[in-house]
């Protein structure tokens, strides 16, 4: 007995302590850093208690990015979920060209975030960009989408879309095999439309699905920001600077690093309701079944 | 019904298409001189001179190896240590088992790479600021293959256990010949998303990174795309496609086996 609680804290040594130390530790640490000033120059850290957080309550910035998020949240996760069912959907039964369209949804996932980027800066450019192309087909401009305020953020929040669609398309897929053919054969029998179908029968029984890719589209759409660095650096004038582009200005731009921990904080307990949520969620999915 | 049926598919051609005109496009003028960047025609001569510029105006040769040497020492540690865990979860019973366990699980919530002040600080006082080894490292215990991995090894027939055990064999032959192997699907599937993710992986080695010699392909290509020396969108398009080709190639080839892992990685 007792050798085998020693070979158990033997094997889980290296996981815990690469967890400890780059998890855990820099968590609490995070944490305490944020009631502490950053050091400068001549000046050593010191407690300053709540400040941090006075601050950032008062920084119009930080309200900015969580707003700006809150909107790229709104768009992204129904939008590419919505997007996800529809392309399973279409690619899941024996139509012509499903296996081209298939490769066609799914192909932008495995591409890297910054080479998406690339593609997409290059697709929106005036004067060289597809769009604007196909428009002055018809005689019209596109507006410079990355480098108006007003556009930035929809042309931000598109290229995640484009990208993240397809993953979720594949955990819908998953989810509509499971569906008993009996049971639409059955639904058919008695007369039921292509509608009903869909709506009386798949869409309650992918619903412990669709649970899962929300919280998963949710947490993407805080921390997925690559493309943001690539594109427009949050720019224009912080248009689409959101949480954890904003953590890495202030902490690696500006090296205020006590308020980026400070805003770290924040996304820690975004992520934790989240996590709780998805825990509760999952209970749900159990039940379901 | 039958024109519904043919909406449908026309709708999913539409769709499709839309959905690969942006890499279309992008691939269409990488193989194409940059003067007809902008202008469509069929004719135009094709070309690789944009991947030759491209490659010979960054090191993305030194790239390539750095991001190869990542992806493979953080899925070789992930293996080992994600093994001996995931067996000690699955297998063995101590004292603050499940507490350990949802500590492991954390990591699900708080991926290392949000924690990018103090991991940063981290890896100054380890010296690893600026090494291969230091971008690797705060992801070589992966919670998310632990779990994986766990669930496989408890449908392992405890009666397979029992008869190595009378064989007299040790836990670490009982870990190597029979675990292991049954849980191949498993090794491969996570193997599969593991290199996909640090392949693609940006914003932790953007910051721990500043030199040609640790910088991954991702961090380069941004470099050298950012850098506004006129260089023709044809080149960065090239170079784009370079940086992600082999895991292009690599999909198009395995399509059925990505699909499959990043379902099976989704659903237990």
């Amino acid at each position: 007995m007792r050798r085998e609680t020693i070979h158990a804290w033997l094997m889980l040594l290296p996981a815990l302590v690469v967890l400890a130390a780059f998890m855990h530790i820099p968590a609490i640490e995070t944490i305490i850093a944020s009631f502490w000033s950053t050091a400068r120059g001549m000046r050593p850290s010191h407690f300053v208690g709540l400040k941090n957080y006075e601050r950032m309550i008062a920084d119009p910035t930080f309200w900015q990015a969580m707003s700006n998020n809150l909107i790229y949240a709104i768009i992204t996760v129904p939008l590419s979920m919505g997007l996800a069912l529809v392309m399973a959907l279409l690619v899941q039964g024996k139509r012509g060209g499903t296996a081209f369209m298939r490769m066609a949804f799914f192909t932008p996932t495995v591409l890297p975030l910054i080479a998406v980027a690339n593609i997409w800066i290059f697709f929106y450019t005036p004067g060289f960009g597809l769009i604007d192309q196909v428009m002055n087909l018809f005689g019209l401009h596109a507006p410079n989408f990355l480098g108006t305020g007003a556009t930035a953020l929809y042309a931000v929040a598109a290229v995640a879309v484009w990208k993240e669609a397809g993953f979720f398309m594949i955990f819908y897929l998953a989810a509509l095999q499971t569906i008993p053919t009996s049971l639409i054969e059955a639904a058919q029998l008695e007369g039921a439309t292509r509608w009903q179908i869909f709506r009386r029968i798949t869409l309650p029984l992918i619903m412990p699905t669709t649970l899962f890719i929300s919280v998963n589209s949710v947490i993407d759409a805080v921390r997925l920001v690559d493309h943001i660095f690539q594109m427009t650096q949050g720019g224009p004038n912080n248009a689409t600077s959101i949480l954890f582009y904003y953590i890495y200005q202030v902490g690696f731009q500006f090296w205020d690093t006590a308020y980026a921990a400070t805003l770290t904080v924040v996304m820690i307990v975004i992520l934790s309701v989240l996590a709780i949520g998805q825990v509760l969620l999952l209970d749900r999915k159990v039940h379901y079944k | 019904m039958r024109a519904g049926d043919r909406l449908i598919t026309f709708g999913g051609w539409l769709l499709a298409l839309l959905w690969v005109a942006p890499l279309a496009y992008a691939i269409w003028t990488a193989f194409h001189p940059s003067a007809f960047e902008t202008r469509f025609d069929l004719l135009a001569p094709l070309t690789l001179h944009n991947f030759v510029d491209a490659w010979g105006q960054a090191p993305f040769a030194r790239y390539f190896l750095n991001t190869v040497i990542l992806v493979t020492m953080i899925l070789a540690v992930q293996l080992v240590v994600g093994t001996f865990a995931a067996f000690a979860f699955a297998r063995l019973n101590f004292p603050g088992k499940s507490v350990v366990f949802s500590l492991v699980l954390l990591q699900l919530m708080i991926m290392p790479d949000v924690l990018l002040v103090e991991n940063y600080r981290t890896m100054r006082m380890l010296g690893l600021v600026d090494t291969i080894f230091g971008i690797g490292l705060p992801y070589m215990a992966s919670a998310f293959f632990i779990f994986l991995l766990r669930q496989t090894f408890l449908q392992v027939p405890t009666e397979l256990d029992d008869a190595a055990r009378i064989e007299g064999a040790s836990t670490l032959t009982l870990i190597r010949r029979v675990y292991v192997p049954l849980a191949k699907p498993t090794y491969v599937a996570f193997g599969l998303i593991s290199v996909s993710a640090h392949w693609n992986n940006y914003v932790w080695p953007l910051i721990i990174t500043n030199s040609v010699s640790a910088r991954p392909l991702t961090v380069g290509l941004s470099i050298f795309s950012a850098s506004d020396s006129g260089i023709h969108w044809s080149v960065i398009n090239a170079a784009t496609l370079m940086t992600s080709g082999p895991l292009l190639v690599g999909f198009l080839l395995f399509q059925r086996a990505f699909v499959q892992s990043f379902m099976r990685a989704g659903i237990k």
